[in-house]
């Protein structure tokens, strides 16, 4: 988006005028999480630049973010339970609510009306209405909540960490309908819809292995598979959690991260078989698919977070080793990918970088940034 | 009121070593920004829990330091709690742990 002030000169340049046309869109605009200062710099991506800071949302580690199909609002899930509606245009909060004591992530369905909260403490989701934030479903589950996903159709599915056990809520009728899709494996960390929307598959921090289940199936049932990554490795420590919301499905490929292992699994998509391992940094935290190209970029747990690693799906070799500095928390590409916006905590700043040639486009200055999400998030399946 | 698991206190006799660890301010800032930064990407960044329990001091009020170094350097097996001794020494999960136990969070 151009700065308004520069349209309005153009403007008064081709004479003859009425009005300046000072209207804003916000299809390339972004919010980045600052999480120890609980506010959010809105971000302009044509101009590679911050254009105002929103304050007041409270605990945001591990915060994160959808937007409303108009791409006007975007719902901050935060972790102290806050529920956040800001507004893309005046960058100020419409409406916040504490809607638990301890959350984790969030949706908006496919119709844009029902946002999504899965929650720590107390465990379960809870669904509000986009509008007025009201409370529309409360499914208490005694367990925390990870990997929730938008479905097609008012539905949404997730994983608990305590119970191993995968769900789906459906409000396309006037009830709700809640389905236990089966029993997972142990402690799943994360979960994740494929980018075709038709399989869920779920991390497991607990056990080796990951589970998929087949949506598109007339009764969706539990498989596992990799069972043996790892097997005969010793376990290294995991400093953090990996995350699997990066869409990394490359061709026919998954990619997924091991757990405990500095390795990045590749996975056949029909045959859930494994075709390759890559050795990387550290251990993966996020794999994100640069799109539009076979590649994909891996960040990681600390101490080893100062790195990024760009990995080739046709021949899983690492291409590419970026230092962008300490802290690199999060990954966001242009929806086209042409460029790639990077956190990096401990330098104040978001760096973006070519993603093909990996030259600094820009730097943005932000206090600890972490998550980096852009309103183009509203038209994607799954997030 | 916290309960201290038996491990816990075995592990308290076991722990020798200075009470108060001889950190530099340099480290003990370090120590301050990866509480904060990396315990808090399970421990939440006010210590309020997440995937990890939570650590404020009032959660873990009445818990021994020592007991609190040991599961920081040998984290608690069998669930998300890592081993931190590939990170630290014995004195910095000590001066971890009265750090918990004494700022007010
Ligand atoms: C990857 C996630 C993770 C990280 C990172 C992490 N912890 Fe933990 N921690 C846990 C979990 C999970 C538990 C609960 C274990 C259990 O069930 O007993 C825990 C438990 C603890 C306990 C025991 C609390 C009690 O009441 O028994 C202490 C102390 C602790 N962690 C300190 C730390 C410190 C200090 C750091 C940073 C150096 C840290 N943790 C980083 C996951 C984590």
């Amino acid at each position: 988006m151009k700065r308004p002030i520069l349209a309005l000169a153009l403007i008064l340049m081709t004479a003859p005028v009425c009005a300046a046309d000072t209207t804003m869109a916000t299809g390339d605009l972004g919010l980045v999480v600052e999480r120890t200062t609980g506010s959010l710099l809105a971000v302009d991506r044509s101009e590679h630049a911050a254009i105002g800071r929103i304050e007041g949302l409270g605990d945001l580690s591990h915060a994160s973010i959808t937007y409303s199909p108009d791409e006007r609002f975007a719902y901050v899930f935060g972790r102290d339970g806050g529920l956040t509606k800001v507004n893309m245009l005046s960058q100020a909060i419409v409406k916040r609510v504490l809607q638990a004591g301890n959350s984790i992530g969030g949706a908006i369905s496919d119709d844009g009306k029902l946002i999504a909260v899965s929650n720590y403490e107390p465990g379960g989701v809870r669904v509000f209405d986009a509008d007025t934030l009201e409370m529309v479903a409360d499914i208490p589950l005694n367990a925390k909540t990870i990997g929730l996903v938008d479905l097609p159709r008012r539905r949404f599915a997730w994983a608990t960490w305590d119970s191993g056990e995968a769900w789906m809520a459906d409000f396309s009728g006037p009830e709700m309908v809640l389905t236990k899709l089966g029993d997972v494996g142990k402690n799943p960390y994360d979960a994740v819809l494929t980018d075709d929307g038709r399989t869920f598959l779920i991390g497991l921090f607990g056990e080796k292995g990951v589970t998929a289940i087949d949506l598109w199936a007339d009764k969706p049932e539990p498989v596992r598979f990799l069972k043996d990554y790892g097997k005969d490795q010793e376990d290294l420590p995991v400093y953090k959690m990996p995350h699997l919301q990066g869409w990394a499905f490359t061709g026919d490929q998954f990619v997924l991260p091991a757990v405990g292992q500095h390795e990045l699994l590749w996975v056949d998509r029909r045959s859930l078989t494994e075709t390759a391992r890559t050795k990387t940094h550290g251990q993966p935290v996020f794999i994100i698919a640069q799109p539009g190209s076979p590649y994909v970029w891996v960040n990681f747990a600390t101490p080893l977070n100062d790195t990024v690693q760009v990995v080739d799906s046709r021949n899983h070799q690492v291409v590419k080793t970026l230092t962008p500095g300490e802290g690199v928390l999060h990954m966001e590409f242009a929806p086209r990918g042409a460029e790639v916006w990077i956190s990096v905590r401990d330098a104040d700043k978001v760096k973006v970088f070519d993603s093909f040639d990996y030259h600094l486009i820009a730097e943005i200055a932000a206090q600890s940034p972490s998550g980096i999400f852009f309103t183009s998030r509203a038209h994607r399946i799954g997030l | 009121m916290y309960k201290p698991a038996a491990f816990v206190l075995l592990a308290v006799f076991m722990l020798s070593g200075p009470a108060i660890a001889d950190i530099t301010p340099e480290r003990a800032e370090r120590l301050e920004h990866m509480i904060l930064q990396d315990c808090g990407s399970c421990h939440g960044l006010t210590r309020a829990g997440g995937l990890g329990k939570p650590l404020t001091r009032k959660a873990l009020a009445g818990a021994a330091p020592e007991g609190l170094a040991l599961i920081i350097l040998d984290g608690v097996p069998g669930t998300a709690m890592p081993p931190w001794r590939p990170l630290l020494t014995e004195d910095e999960a000590m001066w971890i742990a009265n750090y918990l136990l004494k700022e007010a969070k």
